[in-house]
């Protein structure tokens, strides 16, 4: 089986404010991902040879592009929950990869505000068929989901509900902080430990700042063969690895189970490490953008992605590894939790992070001396998902 | 008139079902500025109803038994449909034999004891074996109201057979009555009746007197002949007086649990019985009346098999245990009042045919397990299992039913979003003893109390309603100390 590793880069890459975006709608969202992408690696629409466009809620089918006004180019929506817009990205590497085109355009968008709803729309159950089920989930909320988390690890780890919280809340004061340097970035204000613990409970033991933004928003990468990247630019992304797991609800039905960790995260994450070459991830990754819908799961996904020894992750966020200035700097734009989550957009906007630091582009935020970067997304949740890795760098090896 | 020739007849096991959660009658007081009459009322839950509650019962009651019925009777005024049999509801949960007969007795408070003469009937007539008698009543009382005080929800239920009897039915008599004192048109939500000395003086004890009287003068029994008197009333106060006319003295008066419980409809002469049966010793003679629409009134005498029901729960922890709710939480659960739409999505609304396919999956909470593996299994939302979660090996199961598995909360998600009528929502992910997970709702619970690996067992509830059906699912609850 051949690798993806350095055969396809990243060229040009666009990303919109996310946030409440009351005056735009999701053809303004898709011109201003995209139009930023076509600029950033110099091309013109007319370049784009095909495209992919991941959206969950916000269209159904490739007519979702039509606001771009691309002519007659093969165009296709995908979904895969969370992960939606890491598989459009995924979707026009490999069609690259394959030769089958040069220069292939992956955008995400979501437009959530406009339901009028708080949280997400689409079936309270996951899975559940839209258009009629036997209606005996039970009806609980995307919080509760992950809860089920951090109440088993608190139990399994032997952390007291107090240190328990606490740990959750260093993670949100830092994506906070984060996301406080980045102006197109949901939310901007920064928090302490006290004002994350006094928030309002919404799932415990997930309270309100433990939870991710509900955003519009949408971003894209154009990308290309591997060997004509610099074409474009001088310091174009490089594909590394891109991996995929799904679960067939084995957390939900199975009681080996442990709802410590997310087989799915693991198994995409070793698949993802496989093809990259990467060896120790802790060491090699320089930055990681990873899915922390709420503050229980970042604290998993340090375990999940080999960056935390099992039940250690308590020592490295005490330590500060993954604040902005730590070892291995995790979700320097602010994350899900700060910059926002607009489903479709999501992977592609992590990307948009990591080809930021990639480049040393980045700012205030800027890591020191990047060359390998991963984006991890999980739809669904414990018990069943879709694990998306993807580690690109800013080296060709080959 | 004598109970003549053929089979023999009578009581075979007993049931009740009292739900959780009380409403003290000082609580109503206080919400109207009025006196509250003493004691307190049961109120079933949020996510119960009259069939929800039958299948508690009928499960408390089969516990009892070794015997399969071959007949399923349930009696009620409060059934979830005016159209569509509840009695069929409760015997697929019950995983009856599709043989076995089943009618709904409904529209009076008579039901209950009507159901039990036609169960009779048909024993001794040899067209069933063994037939289960269940009343369960929900009976909805005006706020503000006289009934909101007097009224109660419960279940209770019989067995009848032609042997291991457990009282045998010595004589009865009934009489039927056309006299408006207590009614529901369709078109009222709530119990209405006439004027109360009115309807006492004219209705009630003179038709309860005169049933009972000529059973005892068939029978040629008198009032001392008795170790229990055992009937229905609508309130305290005629139920005192009827047994002062009758010359039973207060000792040998069942208690109508109305002071603990309230009057649960068709249900409440069966739970007055099932009260005096726990406590019976063999060769006791019980005089058990009901009123409503006319009056049927038996005469019982205890066995020596009377000693096999003597099971826990008895009716004193039934009653004991329990959790007050405020009056606001009773408006709620009733839907009395109306309240604020949840800002989260809907939920899709379910499908006939989903339902349908899934109808094991609903009614008895089956799974399957894997013939190669071993490993039980079930889907989180009921779709067909046809891979092994453990194996993949394809199309390898017997059926495999959870609904009488107890299991273990492994973990919980305390959720203050989820739409419920009592709020937080509280969900578990359940490991069920032998095998198998299933991440469903609880309910009955002490939300103070619920901790990781808490043993849990199953119960059927109202999950919520759509598309104007009642959807039914298991939940599960914490096991109680008996």
């Amino acid at each position: 089986m051949e690798s993806i590793r350095d055969k396809v880069a990243i060229v040009g890459m666009g990303c919109t404010k996310f946030g409440e975006r009351w005056d735009v709608g999701v053809e303004d969202l898709l011109v201003e991902a995209a139009y930023e992408a076509f600029q950033d690696a110099g091309i013109e629409p007319k370049d784009i040879q095909a495209a992919w466009i991941g959206t969950v809620f916000s269209g159904i089918t490739a007519l979702t592009l039509s606001p771009l006004g691309l002519q007659y180019i093969p165009m296709t929506r995908v979904e895969n929950m969370c992960a939606t817009g890491s598989e459009a990205l995924r979707a026009a590497s490999y069609a690259v990869a394959a030769g089958v085109c040069d220069i292939a355009l992956a955008i995400g968008v979501e437009k959530l505000k406009d339901s009028g709803l708080t949280g997400v729309k689409g079936p309270a159950i996951v899975g559940d068929n839209p258009d009629g089920s036997s209606g005996i989930g039970s009806g609980y909320s995307a919080p509760a989901s992950f809860a089920y988390l951090g109440t088993r690890y608190f139990h399994h780890y032997n952390l007291g509900p107090d240190e328990g919280k606490r740990l959750l809340a260093e993670i949100a004061v830092k994506n906070h902080y984060n996301g406080s340097l980045n102006p197109k970035a949901h939310f901007h204000n920064r928090l302490t430990v006290e004002q994350v613990l006094k928030a309002p409970i919404v799932a415990w033991p997930l309270g309100l700042y433990d939870c991710c933004g509900v955003s519009d928003g949408a971003a894209a990468a154009i990308v290309t063969r591997a060997d004509m990247a610099k074409n474009f630019r001088a310091d174009p992304v490089y594909i590394k690895g891109l991996a995929i797991s799904v679960g067939a609800r084995q957390g939900s039905m199975r009681q080996d189970y442990d709802y410590v960790h997310i087989e799915e995260n693991v198994l995409a994450a070793r698949k993802v490490y496989q093809e990259a070459g990467i060896k120790d991830p802790r060491n090699e990754i320089s930055i990681a953008e990873v899915h922390d819908c709420f503050t229980c799961h970042e604290l998993i996904l340090y375990e999940d992605l080999g960056f935390s020894a099992r039940g250690k992750a308590r020592e490295d966020i005490d330590g500060g590894t993954f604040s902005l200035k730590g070892e291995l700097p995790v979700n320097t734009d602010g994350g899900l939790k700060c910059f926002g989550h607009p489903l479709g957009a999501s992977g592609l906007r992590m990307m948009y992070e990591v080809y930021l630091q990639l480049q040393g582009k980045a700012g205030p935020r800027q890591v020191k001396d990047p060359r390998l970067g991963l984006t991890h997304n999980l739809g669904g949740n414990a018990g069943m998902g879709v694990a998306s890795c993807v580690v690109v760098g800013n080296e060709r090896t080959k | 008139m004598e109970e003549g020739g053929g089979t023999m007849a009578g009581i075979t096991s007993i049931g009740a079902y009292i739900p959780m959660y009380r409403l003290d009658r000082q609580e109503i007081g206080r919400m109207w500025r009025t006196k509250g009459s003493g004691g307190e009322r049961a109120v079933a839950g949020y996510d119960e109803d009259a069939v929800t509650m039958a299948v508690a019962v009928a499960q408390d009651c089969v516990r009892r038994s070794n015997k399969q019925v071959d007949g399923l009777y349930f009696a009620t005024t409060t059934a979830p449909y005016k159209e569509k049999q509840s009695a069929a509801i409760i015997a697929s949960v019950l995983d009856l034999d599709r043989r076995c007969g089943t009618a709904d007795f409904t529209n009076t408070l008579r039901a209950g004891t009507t159901a039990l003469k036609s169960a009779l009937d048909a024993v001794k007539s040899g067209s069933a074996g063994e037939i289960a008698i269940i009343a369960s009543d929900c009976r909805p009382g005006a706020p503000k109201g006289r009934f909101e005080q007097i009224l109660g929800d419960g279940a209770a239920a019989l067995t009848v057979g032609s042997s291991d009897l457990i009282a045998s039915v010595e004589g009865s008599y009934s009489i039927f009555s056309e006299f408006t004192d207590i009614w529901r048109t369709e078109a009222d939500a709530f119990v209405k009746s006439g004027e109360g000395r009115f309807i006492d003086e004219v209705g009630y004890m003179p038709l309860m007197q005169e049933a009972i009287s000529e059973l005892m003068k068939n029978s040629s029994l008198s009032a001392g002949d008795f170790s229990k008197a055992v009937f229905s009333a609508p309130d305290v106060r005629q139920h005192a007086d009827l047994a002062r006319k009758l010359g039973f003295e207060a000792s040998r008066v069942q208690d109508p649990l109305f002071t603990l419980i309230g009057n649960t409809g068709t249900a409440a002469a069966l739970m007055m019985l099932v009260a005096t049966l726990e406590e019976a010793s063999p060769g006791d003679r019980i005089l058990f009346a009901n009123y409503g629409d006319g009056c049927d009134a038996f005469i019982l005498r205890v066995t020596e098999e009377i000693a096999r029901i003597r099971t826990k729960p008895t009716m004193k922890e039934r009653l004991e245990r329990k959790r007050f709710i405020d009056y606001g939480t009773y408006l709620n659960w009733r839907d009395l009042v109306p309240f604020e739409a949840s800002s989260l999505p809907e939920r899709a609304e379910p499908s006939l045919a989903s339902r349908w396919r899934e109808r094991k999956v609903i009614s008895l909470l089956n799974g399957v397990k894997c013939k190669k593996c071993g490993t039980p299994q079930i889907h989180p939302i009921g779709q067909t299992v046809r891979i092994c979660v453990a194996c993949q090996s394809k199309d390898a199961f017997e059926e495999y039913k959870f609904s009488d598995k107890k299991g273990r909360l492994f973990t919980y998600a305390v959720d203050q979003l989820q739409p419920t009528k009592n709020p937080p929502g509280l969900n578990g992910v359940i490991d069920f003893d032998g095998g198998g997970r299933l991440i469903c709702e609880l309910t009955d619970y002490d939300l103070d109390r619920v901790k990781i690996d808490m043993p849990v067992e199953m119960t059927f509830r109202r999950l919520f309603q759509g598309k104007g059906i009642v959807n039914y699912f298991w939940k599960a609850k914490p096991i109680e100390g008996f």
